[in-house]
């Protein structure tokens, strides 16, 4: 394979893609497949799925009942590794250290970036997603609408593979026939929550869409349609296909999938991609700025190597920002020149700006008809099965609710691998006089073993003039690169759609039969939120729109100023839906990477 | 042991106790920083670990536990998960030898656990001495037990207070590291783990006893 070194660089690439993530994974992936000469420099190390994650091992087998630590921020067996909220020597700051002010930032140093470290659900943004401030007021509209993106999110369900069922649901799209892989069967929690929610609410909980392959993928047909007139690409997709196993129900994503059930972009986008021999793949290299020319186009970008602290220059025709949504934020405002002095396509001073997560909170209770139920696995597709997209739609967009951003919910119930914290989860609902301890722990812990239930609400949130990221003045990285200051505000609209995502989880667990251990928090609003980041939802900075003026990017995601520089990851969002943003970058990485080829074939760029 | 000093010894935990009563559901026990914990040696295992090795506690950092404070967490750790009908005993799952791992920690998450449970360990033995005994091992078990006993109620009155943080941290990590093993999962009745070819969601007895239908 061709991992390369910097002494190992051509002279120049048809493209520079800084970052192997979604985005960044999925800009190579196409290039390489239509035969153009790609570079992907990424700022951690060469990953291999196949050998090094530990899908089966048990809590005991590792230091500390593998709980986080912070060297492991997501526990020991997460497969993040060299990232993190906080890296030796990576800081960022934020401008105020008020409570619920301070933005959190994860980090992601290895091949395939975030894709490694993710829950896999696949959502669409809805139709209205791109109209917020059209239909709602509030925030930005996209400058491209749903039909423009559909035909995007069908090619890279089948790239992926997505299951999930299309349920016909406003403003929760359907796939095109045939595209999805089929759900799996719900858990004893699902099923009772989707009972009695539809019975007492008129609530629908219905299969989440998620990356996880439940069924192998059609190889002998999907290569075509995503390939057409292009024989080699649709060779080798399908071999790869044919590489990926169907999930065997068991074992955590987030601790990376060595028989490729699950999306990673090492798996789904960087292996077939290398195998084409156009792509090069360049570890250790911490980009540090964009090169541009006298002409205001780039050229290529300058990198730290992180083994030996050299600087780099990579050549290319085009360049690629996919280092994440404020990585790439970092790059444009650290890339000065005399023709950018302000960073590339800020002259308008829009870089940084409109910065959004999802607005989320979370409620649980225990559920009495759970307890004492006859063993079983309920492993599943381990993790999210399950959820409640936004129901209240029309009453949302006609103002009835007092707030703008619809939400989901997503339900966590089920017969769990115990953890360190299983010990101490019975606390709240033993009948013991003190915490319980010895026989009668074991007793309650048998009975009420699997019968929680949890409920985690993701909601919308729309770009505002509080939520930005700039440079710090002052504070620079271990290679003195300038790093990044944050501004976060959540919004008297954010916060009640917060206390409306505490009271519809209380009402689903009530509707359960729940016995709830503490009220929801729908007086303090403030304190149910997330701290901003810590969904790892992030978008914005970069936004696309339709002028110039008021944007970073066109509608495809070329900067305005420099058009053979594309961003391909979350900064060009211009706003956060109720929906996972993972799947819309994937999306959006691939129509900008068909429009930017394009432009070299026409000679534009 | 005489009823005369176990009541003595409740009033004396009274006095020790907060009268606050609440009960948070996540968090650990803050407990001042004892000066009779010095600093652990040795460093973590780094941003980039093996995650496929197999760790024994020691593989990684030296342990604290002198033989008298293992022999005590032994007692300990089967007082709170002891043997019954179904499954065995902490100890003879190696708890203590975790426990030992947990607060010989190079990483600040576990310090102030580290402070808990030494400190607790020694509170033990002069508990013990209040009752003419001469360490917590050499009491009778029913004297152990009435301790622990009397040492959750404080525990759940008020999480902050020593000795009862002491005891909520020692029984949290007990019976965590109790439930992170293959056979405390078993006895808490997780199947899962398991490669299988399908999954067909939960058994027809399952769903008879939460009165649904079948899935599609």
């Amino acid at each position: 394979m061709p991992v390369i070194a910097p002494e190992d660089l051509k002279e120049s690439y048809d493209a520079v893609i800084i970052g192997s993530g979604a985005g960044g994974g999925q800009v190579a992936y196409l290039m390489a497949m239509e035969g153009l000469k790609v570079l992907v420099i990424e700022a951690g190390r060469m990953v291999d799925p196949t050998r090094e994650v530990a899908m089966f091992h048990t809590p005991n087998m590792a230091p500390l009942r593998a709980e986080s630590t912070p060297d492991k921020q997501y526990g020991f067996y997460d497969h993040s590794v060299e990232s993190g909220w906080e890296m030796p020597g990576e800081p960022y700051t934020n401008a105020s250290d008020a409570e619920k002010r301070e933005f959190f930032w994860w980090r992601q140093r290895m091949m395939g970036g975030r894709t490694n470290h993710w829950g896999r659900v696949s959502l669409r943004n809805g139709p209205y997603d791109f109209e917020t401030r059209t239909r709602q007021g509030v925030g930005l509209d996209w400058p491209i609408s749903y039909d423009e993106l559909a035909p995007y999110y069908d090619k890279v369900e089948m790239i992926a593979g997505i299951f999930g069922a299309n349920e016909g649901m406003e403003n929760s799209p359907d796939s095109s026939p045939g595209v999805l892989l089929p759900p799996p069967k719900f858990r004893a929690g699902e099923l009772l929550a989707r009972d009695r929610a539809k019975k007492k609410l008129g609530l629908e909980v219905v299969p989440v869409h998620r990356a996880v392959l439940t069924k192998t993928q059609d190889a002998d047909r999907v290569p075509a349609k995503l390939h057409p007139s292009n024989a080699k690409a649709q060779k080798l997709l399908a071999e790869n296909m044919r590489m990926r196993a169907k999930c065997f129900f068991a074992t955590d994503c987030h601790r990376g999938c060595a028989i490729g059930a699950a999306f990673d972009s090492m798996t789904v986008f960087l292996r077939p991609a290398l195998k084409t021999g156009n792509l090069d793949v360049l570890p250790n290299a911490m980009a540090r700025e964009v090169t541009v020319n006298d002409e205001g186009k780039a050229t290529g970008v300058i990198f730290i190597d992180k083994v030996n602290g050299g600087e780099h220059h990579a050549k290319g025709r085009t360049v690629v920002l996919a280092a994440s949504s404020q990585e790439s934020v970092r790059l444009l405002l650290n890339s000065k020149s005399k023709t950018f002095p302000e960073g590339i396509g800020n002259a308008n001073g829009k870089v940084g700006k409109y910065l959004t997560d999802s607005v989320s909170s979370s409620f649980s209770a225990q559920i009495p008809a759970l307890e004492n139920l006859p063993l079983h696995n309920e492993d599943g597709v381990v993790g999210q099965q399950a959820y409640l997209p936004f129901q209240k739609v029309k009453e949302l967009l006609a103002g009835k609710l007092g707030f703008s951003g619809g939400y989901k919910l997503l339900t966590v119930s089920g017969r769990k691998l115990p953890s360190l914290s299983t010990g101490k989860s019975f606390d709240a609902v033993s009948e013991a006089e003190g915490i319980p301890f010895g026989k009668q722990l074991k007793e309650e812990a048998r009975r009420y073993y699997g019968s929680f239930q949890g409920i985690g609400g993701q909601g919308a949130m729309a770009a505002n003039d509080d939520c930005f990221a700039e440079l710090d003045p002052e504070k620079k990285d271990r290679w003195g690169i300038p790093v990044l200051r944050f501004h976060w505000k959540f919004s008297d609209d954010e916060l009640k759609q917060v206390v409306h995502q505490q009271e519809t989880m209380a009402a689903i667990l009530d509707a359960m039969g729940g016995r709830f251990t503490r009220p929801p928090d729908t007086e303090d609003p403030l304190k149910a939120v997330k701290e901003g980041g810590k969904t790892i939802h992030e978008v914005g900075g970069a936004v696309m729109g339709k002028k110039a003026a008021d944007s970073v990017t066109d509608r495809w995601s070329r900067v305005w100023e420099v058009p053979n520089l594309i961003v391909a990851d979350g900064a060009v969002f211009p706003g956060t839906a109720d929906k996972n943003p993972t799947l819309t970058i994937m999306a959006l990485a691939w129509r900008a990477a068909e429009r930017l080829m394009e432009d070299m074939k026409r000679g534009d760029v | 042991m005489s009823e005369m000093k176990r009541i003595d010894r409740r009033v004396a935990l009274k006095w020790i106790s907060s009268a606050a009563a609440s009960m948070p559901l996540i968090g650990s026990g803050q407990d001042a920083s004892s000066d009779s914990a010095k600093a652990p040696g040795g460093k973590g295992y780094g941003p980039d670990p093996d995650l496929q090795r197999v760790y024994q506690p020691g593989d990684l950092w030296p342990l604290t536990f002198s033989d008298a404070q293992r022999a005590t967490m032994i007692v300990l750790c089967d007082l709170i998960m002891p043997t019954d009908d179904t499954s065995p005993s902490a100890s003879s799952l190696g708890v203590h030898d975790f426990v030992d791992e947990w607060i010989s920690s190079p990483y600040p998450g576990q310090k102030t656990d580290r402070n808990a449970i030494l400190k607790g360990l020694d509170w033990l033995d002069e508990e013990a001495g209040r009752q003419g005994e001469k360490d917590f091992v050499s009491l009778d078990g029913n004297a152990q037990f009435a301790i622990c006993r009397d040492l959750s109620i404080l525990a759940k009155k008020d999480r902050k207070a020593f000795p009862g943080s002491f005891f909520r941290r020692l029984r949290d990590l007990i019976a965590g590291g109790y439930y992170t093993t293959p056979e405390g999962m078993k006895d808490l009745g997780y199947r899962g783990n398991v490669a299988v070819a399908e999954w067909t969601g939960p058994p027809p007895e399952v769903l008879a006893k939460l009165g649904l239908e079948p899935q599609a």
